[in-house]
């Protein structure tokens, strides 16, 4: 199981915490750890962040590229577009 | 590693080789946030940086004496509007703009709007313009200034006499972009004037006894005296706003881009971004006060209908100014309002 999981690690700043209130809110699954300076989120085979949610949250545009700037690493392999930021494993 | 042996044998001279292990230690903080921002929000949770520059600032009591400019009420009081709110800090702003968001936020539309200035000069795009469409942008556009100075004037009235920071703090920043909007309108006369400051004169004389503008130029004033502050909200932001605004930078600017003034487009951007984003605080706010009560719901059509009309009245020859078939074009914004209202729980 724990082979199959993806994560986003992401700054803990300001800018992110929106991001995790969106993650929680479109991944039941998802398990999110406060760790030093770093925002960990884990999920099996796939985590998706919905420009939509984001832009309910943060009342404003939201391009799934910011999500770039708070990125510190990921597993998965990454499906991005205009409306959302989705990392998976195929197998 | 015989290297990195020496290395340490080196460094502590004598003493055995050392190994470093860096390890993290997570130290929980005892509070998340604030105990007034907790209280809301629930405990244990992260509050955003909005949650804590908005909730709870204003002071609720203990003030002491009444202001002598208006004994009736204390310096913050509930009672200065008909509106009622059991919790005045559900008036949030779906923005979530406080101090920094919203500086940046405005840097950085202020510098597209700069680039656009530089474009039309570099390109020479107001050479180009028909003068006909230059004397009436000056003639019928540029004294909007003074309606925006008046815009701010009345949100900086909603700042001091309104309840909670949630709505004040969200007129303080509106206040200011009145402010900014005055001053592309300035600065776009100047641009076509090449810098003759006696188009402001005349386009304040033009705001002060043109006969087109003078039903604007009452209702205006007659907004500066409102004593209910939500009544001002509603003729300013809701109603005045909504007929204004799309009428000189939506719907004129496309008549322009035929007649070849489309520069004027390009001057006015930060104008139309702006309202379109400021208009989903207006419709929150609105949204919210309906919703709290039925009483409010009704106050707040009253208020509308009311105002809708006298504004609709002084829109039409501003209309007429500006476009072939100002009628039309003033009912429609006048049906645009009425739905974005009813949608927002009014029943117009």
């Amino acid at each position: 199981m724990a082979d199959n999981n993806v994560f986003l690690a992401l700054q803990a700043v300001e800018e992110a915490k929106p991001m995790v209130e969106a993650i929680k809110q479109d991944n039941p699954n998802a398990i999110v750890e406060n760790l030093p300076a770093m925002i960990k989120i884990t999920a099996p085979q796939k985590l998706v962040v919905k420009a939509d949610t984001m832009e309910e949250l943060i009342g404003r545009e939201w391009d799934p590229q910011e999500l770039q700037l708070v990125l510190i690493s990921l597993a998965g392999n990454v499906d991005e577009d205009y409306d959302h930021f989705t990392i998976y494993w195929d197998n | 590693m015989e290297v990195w042996r020496s290395w340490n044998i080196n460094l502590y001279k004598g003493a055995s080789i050392m190994t470093l292990d860096i390890k993290s230690v997570e130290i929980k903080p005892k509070r998340e946030t604030f105990g007034h921002v907790a209280r809301r929000i629930g405990e244990g949770k992260s509050a955003s940086r909005y949650e804590e520059a908005t909730y709870d600032l204003q002071s609720t009591t203990n003030f002491h004496y009444r202001p002598t400019y208006n004994p009736k009420y204390e310096l913050y009081d509930q009672d200065k509007t008909a509106i009622n709110m059991e919790d005045w800090y559900k008036l949030l702003d779906p923005r979530q703009y406080y101090y920094s968001n919203y500086v940046m936020t405005r840097a950085k539309q202020q510098e597209v709007a700069e680039q656009n200035f530089i474009f039309v000069e570099k390109r020479n795009l107001l050479t180009v313009m028909p003068e006909d469409i230059k004397k009436q942008i000056l003639n019928s556009v540029l004294p909007l200034r003074h309606y925006e100075w008046g815009a701010n004037m009345n949100n900086l009235q909603l700042v001091s006499e309104g309840y909670g920071s949630a709505i004040t703090s969200a007129c303080m920043f509106h206040a200011e972009d009145r402010l900014g909007n005055a001053q592309y309108i300035t600065r776009i006369g100047l641009a076509i004037s090449e810098n003759d400051t006696e188009v402001l004169d005349d386009s304040k004389n033009i705001w002060l006894n043109d006969a087109s503008w003078q039903p604007l130029r009452k209702a205006m004033e007659d907004s500066f005296v409102l004593e209910d502050w939500f009544e001002l909200y509603m003729v300013q932001n809701v109603v005045m706003d909504a007929f204004i605004q799309p009428l000189f930078f939506n719907i004129y600017e496309q008549e322009l881009n035929t007649k070849g003034g489309s520069a004027q487009g390009m001057m006015t951007e930060f104008i139309t971004t702006w309202f379109e984003e400021s208009s989903k605080w207006v419709d929150k706010i609105i949204q919210v006060a309906a919703s709290e009560s039925s009483e409010n719901t009704e106050i707040l059509t009253k208020w509308a209908s009311k105002y809708i009309d006298i504004i609709e009245e002084a829109t039409l020859p501003l209309a007429n100014n500006l476009v072939d078939n100002p009628e039309l074009v003033v009912s429609e914004l006048k049906q645009n309002i009425i739905g974005r209202l009813n949608k927002n729980g009014l029943k117009l």
